[in-house]
């Protein structure tokens, strides 16, 4: 599936889709849209990269192990349910700066706890993707 | 007292930690902790004796009414100073014993926690937390008994150590459930207050059943008496451990401690009576044909403990109070005799009573300790074991009709136990030393003082039966028998026929001793019976259980996906079905339905076309295409529906799903049929009746009322409790974000499971 527009469209495609993925992650708590469904958009683009590229192209792009951002994002959401604890509060309490951050809008535990799930889900898929791929 | 218990654990857990100190000079420091517990217990003694009891609570379950409720009785206490009494004088002779030893710090580890867990057993008030205890010995003892575990041997008796304990102690929590179910609390306290509903319940028989099996097990009652000599596999100090005051001991204890809440019928009294009777005789006559000295300690035990089964079977006043009395008598000797077994062996090498004699002139104070325990053992007067023989011919004697039978079942136990006792702590002293033993010299102090202590000790509370009276036996017996009457127990009785039966015993069991030589031969002939001994029909049990467990799991978890799918399927569609059958209320509301659209039809035709494809394409790469098609489609009718948020997610999961098919698919040759046309046709029945059913179902749900509460809730407060105006994303992230936090761990799981298996496969053909 190496054709030329294909190459040329997955270089753009990947920053854009990934960016669309965050977007999509941010306004998960007011709009549709979440960090489930932003990582997958974001596997997507790593996928089609690849599938452009080769495989060893987007992991040198990559420079790491997709498999590592799975510990990253399990850590960050249970950090995120866990502060609460500090304030004694209980467990995954939601917490919330009083005022918004520009662009990006309210921010709260909720945000990085989904923030978690989108880290998650891009390692989870490109995991399986991956392995899937080189193996067969 | 919570952190008296835990502390044995925490030390556990420490132990690889400091194991390097351990090894070295530490081990000394160890025995401080069971001592320090003896005498935090021994700080409560006093007023115990005074009749008061402790009540110690920490909620752990609240909401099931399992709690950490401690209850600190004459029972109670008693075992809690034999487990670290004990515990201290086996910490203490392992410093030397397994000095120097590779796995010293393991060793300690699990001596610790199995202490700790014994310490929570005989203390604990909450049946269920009584029961955690109970498995957690049986765990911890696995791996003591186990602890040589180079020796496929060693591993075996574990292994069958923990299989008939862990049996039993299923069976008890069984038990416990039912009793706590139909008394309606865990909390002994409160069931003994309803001990004659309990009595008078239809499933008393159950629970009483139960608990036996499960005290039978672990005390190694006939018939599940086998794994204990097995266990003398262990180390010598874990033998002694085990098997004189704490291990075995539990099921007694648990026995004891059940008699005044469920004890006095005659299903209790006759099957204690029958089992520890038959067991008593049966290990006694057992221990006389051994010649490992740690066999014939094992019998003897095993023996032992048949007549502590036996006397709480009888069930009256003075039985009780003579098994409170034996507990103590035989914990002291018994565990005398284990240490010295210990050190001859540590020093000649063999526990082979037919090699071993006039040990004396070179061991001489492990010779009066093994004098002293075997004097005790005997019954002989002045020793604490007379007052305690006294008291079963007291008990024997007095019980009615069957007395008689009883009496001379109770002789002759205990002719043969005298007989044993002598085997194993007089006969390897006496006589004329063997000249390859005249080298030997005394172990260091740190062993043959705590067998000293011990027998020590049984010759003290013999000659001062009031230092126990007051103290010990009396709040034992207290808290087996309610409203007793107050005990007395003193060494001399004057002339009377308990007398008589004791110098009787003494005498037979000496002429005995005289008769019978010890040899090899005698103990192959019971090696004629092992056929049908209750051991060998175990392992054949065992075998028939595992050849069952490979058919069965041959036939279900065969590793070829579609057959799982099919066993899931089929089995869900007889399930539904039988239900269906039952009786299904099925009806459409036509005037609910709104009008067709036209996109509804587009989708719809959609579907078709896509589904017809699926499944009829030669291509895979077209089925799995058309079956893209069918998952976007499905995306376009949560569109419709306002269901934004899904329709996004099925878009992304279909994308990739149809990619990794492709990644597969792609891989298998093109064209060929794996199946035939009769697996085809099997395959497209059941889908159709599945599909059929769960089309029934979906009617079946549309037509019940719905209950919109949950919804509505998450709605209204999705922006007033957490400032998010998607619902569906609020749920997720905030109202059911512990659910999501797991369904992601579930995807890590997942994720790990598909990279080393597609990994590991590779890596071992690479190595090919």
């Amino acid at each position: 599936m190496k054709t030329l527009i294909f190459k040329t469209a997955s270089t753009y495609l990947l920053p854009l889709l990934v960016l669309f993925s965050v977007f999509i992650l941010l306004r998960g708590h007011y709009l549709p849209g979440g960090g489930f469904v932003g990582g997958l958009i974001a596997s997507i683009a790593f996928v089609i990269h690849s599938f452009a590229n080769g495989l060893e192209q987007t992991k040198n792009l990559i420079k790491f192990h997709p498999g590592f951002l799975m510990p990253v994002g399990l850590c960050i959401a249970l950090i995120s349910g866990a502060a609460p604890l500090f304030i004694e509060q209980s467990f995954m309490t939601g917490l919330w700066f009083e005022n918004p951050i520009p662009v990006i809008g309210m921010v709260g535990s909720a945000l990085f706890f989904d923030a978690g799930v989108y880290l998650v889900v891009i390692g989870v898929t490109l995991t399986i993707i991956f392995t899937i791929s080189e193996t067969l | 007292m919570i952190l008296a218990i835990l502390s044995g654990f925490v030390l556990a857990g420490c132990t690889p930690f400091i194991s390097k100190f351990i090894k070295g000079k530490g081990s000394l420091l160890l025995p401080i902790l069971p001592f320090g517990l003896f005498v935090y217990f021994f700080s409560f003694l006093k007023e115990i004796g005074e009749g008061q009891t402790f009540r110690f609570n920490y909620d752990w379950v609240p909401s099931y009414g399992i709690n950490f409720g401690f209850h600190l009785d004459g029972l109670a206490i008693l075992f809690a100073l034999l487990i670290t009494g004990v515990g201290t004088l086996v910490f203490t002779y392992t410093t030397s014993y397994l000095k120097g030893h590779h796995y010293l710090d393991r060793f300690y580890g699990y001596l610790s926690m199995f202490m700790a867990s014994m310490l929570g057993l005989v203390l604990s008030d909450n049946i269920i937390t009584l029961f955690i205890f109970w498995e957690l010995t049986s765990i911890s003892s696995f791996f003591l008994i186990g602890f040589n575990n180079d020796d496929p041997k060693s591993r075996k008796s574990a292994l069958l150590a923990l299989s008939i304990t862990g049996l039993g102690g299923l069976f008890l929590l069984a038990g416990m459930v039912l009793l706590g179910y139909i008394g309606g609390s865990y909390q002994f306290q409160e069931l003994l207050s309803q001990s004659t509903f309990i009595k008078e319940h239809t499933s008393y028989g159950w629970i009483v059943g139960l608990i036996f099996i499960g005290a039978f097990t672990k005390s190694a009652q006939f018939p599940f008496h086998f794994w204990l000599p097995g266990a003398m596999k262990a180390p010598t100090p874990v033998s002694t451990y085990l098997h004189s005051a704490t291990m075995v001991k539990a099921g007694i204890y648990l026995l004891a401690r059940f008699t005044p809440l469920l004890g006095g019928s005659a299903e209790w009294n006759t099957t204690l009576i029958l089992v520890g009777s038959i067991t008593m005789v049966y290990a006694a006559i057992h221990s006389v044909l051994r010649i490992d000295m740690k066999g014939i300690l094992a019998y003897s035990t095993i023996s032992a403990l048949g007549i502590l089964v036996f006397l709480i079977g009888l069930g009256t006043e003075a039985s009780l109070l003579a098994a409170g009395v034996f507990i103590l008598v035989h914990a002291l000797y018994k565990a005398t005799l284990f240490l010295i077994t210990g050190i001859v062996d540590h020093e000649t090498g063999t526990r082979d009573v037919t090699v071993l004699s006039g040990l004396s002139k070179v061991l001489m104070p492990v010779a009066i300790a093994a004098g002293l325990a075997a004097l005790s053992n005997a019954g002989a007067p002045p020793f604490f074991g007379f007052i305690g023989k006294d008291l079963i011919y007291e008990a024997t004697l007095a019980y009615g009709d069957w007395a008689m039978v009883l009496t001379i079942a109770a002789v002759v136990t205990n002719v043969c136990l005298l007989f044993a006792g002598l085997l194993a702590g007089v006969k390897p002293f006496v006589g004329s030393l063997p000249s390859n033993f005249t080298s030997l010299h005394l172990p260091h102090p740190t062993m043959w003082i705590p067998p000293l202590i011990l027998a020590g000790l049984g010759l003290v509370f013999g000659l001062f039966p009031s230092l126990v009276e007051g103290l010990i036996v009396q709040p034992v017996f207290s808290s087996m028998v309610i409203d007793g009457a107050p005990v007395h127990i003193k060494l001399w009785h004057g002339f009377n026929l308990v007398l008589g039966l004791s110098l009787l015993t003494l005498t037979l069991g000496v002429i005995l001793y005289m008769i019978v030589k010890p040899s090899s031969s005698l103990f192959s002939k019971t090696l004629k019976f092992e056929m049908i001994a209750p051991q060998t029909l175990f392992e054949i049990f065992g075998k028939f259980f595992n050849a069952f467990a490979r058919f069965w799991t041959g036939l279900f978890q065969n590793g070829y996906l579609r057959n799982y799918v099919i066993t899931i399927l089929g089995f869900l569609t007889i399930l539904l079905a039988y239900r269906l059958y039952q009786g299904v209320n099925l009806y459409i509301d036509t005037k609910q339905l709104t009008a067709l659209t036209i996109y509804e039809v587009i989708v719809a035709l959609m579907m078709i076309v896509a589904i017809v494809f699926t499944v009829f394409s030669r291509s895979r790469l077209v089925a799995v295409a058309s079956l893209g098609v069918m998952g976007y489609t499905i995306c376009l009718i949560f569109l419709f529906y306002s269901a934004p948020d899904l329709a996004m997610t099925q878009f992304s999961i279909d994308t990739l799903t149809v990619i990794l098919f492709v990644l597969v698919i792609y891989n298998l040759p093109k064209y060929k049929n794996f199946s035939s046309k009769a697996v085809r046709i099997r395959d497209g029945i059941l889908s159709v009746f599945f599909g059929s059913l769960i089309a029934i179902l979906t009617l079946e749900v549309l037509s019940e009322p719905l209950n919109r509460e949950t919804s509505i809730f998450y709605a209204e407060s999705a922006y007033l409790l957490a400032k998010g105006k998607n619902v569906v994303n609020v749920i997720l992230v905030d109202f059911r974000g512990f659910d999501t936090m797991v369904e992601i761990t579930v995807l890590v799981i997942a994720a790990i499971g598909v990279f080393s298996l597609l990994k590991l496969r590779l890596k071992s053909i690479e190595k090919e």
